[in-house]
C-alpha cells in the first residue's frame, strides 16, 4: 500500500494551524520540511503571525526563549533530523523554565528510502525525553488535535518543552521521482 | 583604539533609555553588563552559546515598543553567526547586536578566536542585510553608538574591539526563572 505524497494536503495540516491560531501563537519559526509545507504557507499568509526561517534549528529555541520574554508564544517547526541540532539549547528552556512547543515532522521510519535519515530519526523521542521534553507521537489524523492541544497546555500551562511528533505514516511518504 | 571592556559597556549603558533592554552573551559580557549596574531589563545568560542574538530578535519582534541590545562576545557570535542572516531577513527596527571583539576565548584560558584568524564580523554583518554596520574606532565611535541603541531605526551591528584581558567577575543572579521572570515583568511595564 502506498501512504499518499507528502505534498498532498491533508485536513489535519489546517486543524493544526487552527489550534496554534486558537493558542495565540504569534511567532512561527522553522528549518522547512515537506510535512509542514502547508502549515508554513498558511502561518505565511496569516497577518497576526510573524513566520521566521531559520539558518538552524537551534535558533528556534533561543527564539522562543526571547518572544516569551516580550509576552508572545511562539512554535518551533521543524524535521526530526533538527532535534539534533537543538540539544544544548534546550538548556535554556529547562535554566528559566521557558514554554518551548516543538512540532517535529518524522523521517527514518515508514516508508523511508534514505537510510541517513535513520540516525537521527529513531534517536528523536529518547534524546527529547532526555532534555525533559514532553513527547507525544502521532500516527493517525485523528490524534494530531488532542496532541497539540495537549502540548500547548503542557508548554504554556506548565512553563516546559513539549514536543509532537508527526509520523512519517501520517505524513506520507516523501516524493522522490518527480 | 583599543578599549577595556567593563569601561565600554558603562559608556554603552550609562544614559540608558527606560525602554532598552540588554541581553549578553554568556561569560564576560553577562559579568560587563551586571558591573555596569544590576536592572532588570538585563537579560543575563549564563549558558545558551551561540543563542543571545536569537533571544534579542525573539524579544525585538514580540515588543515593537521596546529597543533590545545584544551584547556578545566574538566567541558566542561565531556561533551563531547564522542568527546574524536571520536577523538581516526578518528586519526589526529595535534591534541591534554589538561584539566584543578580543579575538579570543576569554572564559576558557584566552584561545584564539577566528576573528584573529582574519574573519571580519562587521563584513559578515554587513553582507547578510544589516542596515548599518559600525566597526567602532574611538571614544566619539562608542559615544555614538551608545546614542544609537535607543534611537536607530533599523538593524544595528557594531564590533567595539577590547582588550583581551579578564577582569575581576562580577556575578549577577543564577537563577534562571527568577532573571526569566524579571525581563517578562519589566517589558510588560513598558506596553
Amino acid at each position: 500500500m502506498n501512504a499518499p505524497s507528502d505534498l498532498e494536503v491533508k485536513p489535519w495540516q489546517d486543524q493544526l494551524f487552527e489550534q496554534l491560531k486558537g493558542a495565540d501563537i504569534r511567532q512561527v519559526c522553522y528549518v522547512p520540511d515537506a510535512g509542514h509545507a502547508r502549515l508554513i504557507a498558511r502561518c505565511k499568509a496569516d497577518p497576526n503571525i510573524r513566520d521566521i526561517a531559520l539558518t538552524t534549528e537551534e535558533e528556534g529555541i533561543a527564539l522562543a526563549a526571547g518572544a516569551w520574554l516580550g509576552g508572545q508564544r511562539s512554535a518551533l517547526l521543524m524535521q526530526s533530523s533538527g532535534v539534533g541540532n537543538c540539544i544544548n539549547m534546550l538548556s535554556l528552556i529547562r535554566a528559566c523554565r521557558f514554554p518551548m512547543l516543538m512540532l517535529v515532522t518524522m523521517r527514518g521510519e515508514w516508508e523511508e528510502f534514505n537510510p541517513w535519515q535513520e540516525p537521527m530519526g529513531s534517536i528523536v523521542e529518547p534524546a527529547l525525553k532526555l532534555c525533559e521534553t514532553d513527547v507525544a507521537k502521532v500516527t493517525e489524523p485523528a490524534q494530531v488535535v488532542p496532541a497539540v492541544q495537549n502540548a500547548i497546555q503542557l508548554a504554556f500551562g506548565g512553563d516546559r518543552a513539549a514536543a509532537v511528533l508527526l509520523s512519517q505514516r501520517l505524513i506520507g511518504r516523501k516524493v522522490w521521482v518527480k | 583604539m583599543i578599549f577595556e571592556r567593563r569601561a565600554a559597556m558603562k559608556t554603552l549603558l550609562a544614559d540608558r533609555p527606560n525602554n532598552l533592554f540588554v541581553v549578553p552573551g554568556l561569560g564576560s559580557c553577562t559579568w560587563d553588563t551586571f558591573a555596569a549596574g544590576d536592572d532588570d531589563r538585563n537579560f543575563y545568560l549564563w549558558g545558551a552559546m551561540g543563542g543571545a542574538a536569537m533571544i534579542g530578535l525573539g524579544l525585538a519582534l514580540a515588543k515593537p515598543n521596546i529597543r533590545v541590545a545584544v551584547v556578545t562576545g566574538d566567541g558566542e557570535m561565531l556561533m551563531g553567526m547564522g542568527s546574524l542572516a536571520t536577523i538581516a531577513v526578518q528586519k526589526p527596527k529595535n534591534l541591534s547586536v554589538v561584539v566584543f571583539d578580543n579575538g579570543h576565548y576569554g572564559e576558557t584560558g584566552m584561545q584564539a578566536s577566528h576573528t584573529q584568524g582574519g574573519v571580519d564580523l562587521v563584513n559578515v554583518a554587513k553582507s547578510c542585510g544589516f542596515d548599518r554596520v559600525l566597526d567602532v574606532a574611538d571614544d566619539a565611535g562608542l559615544q555614538e553608538l551608545a546614542g544609537l541603541l535607543g534611537t536607530y531605526e533599523g538593524t544595528l551591528f557594531a564590533r567595539v574591539p577590547i582588550v583581551a584581558d579578564d577582569p575581576p567577575r562580577a556575578l549577577p543572579e543564577k537563577d534562571g526563572v527568577v532573571i526569566k521572570d524579571r525581563v517578562r515583568r519589566a517589558a510588560a511595564a513598558i506596553g
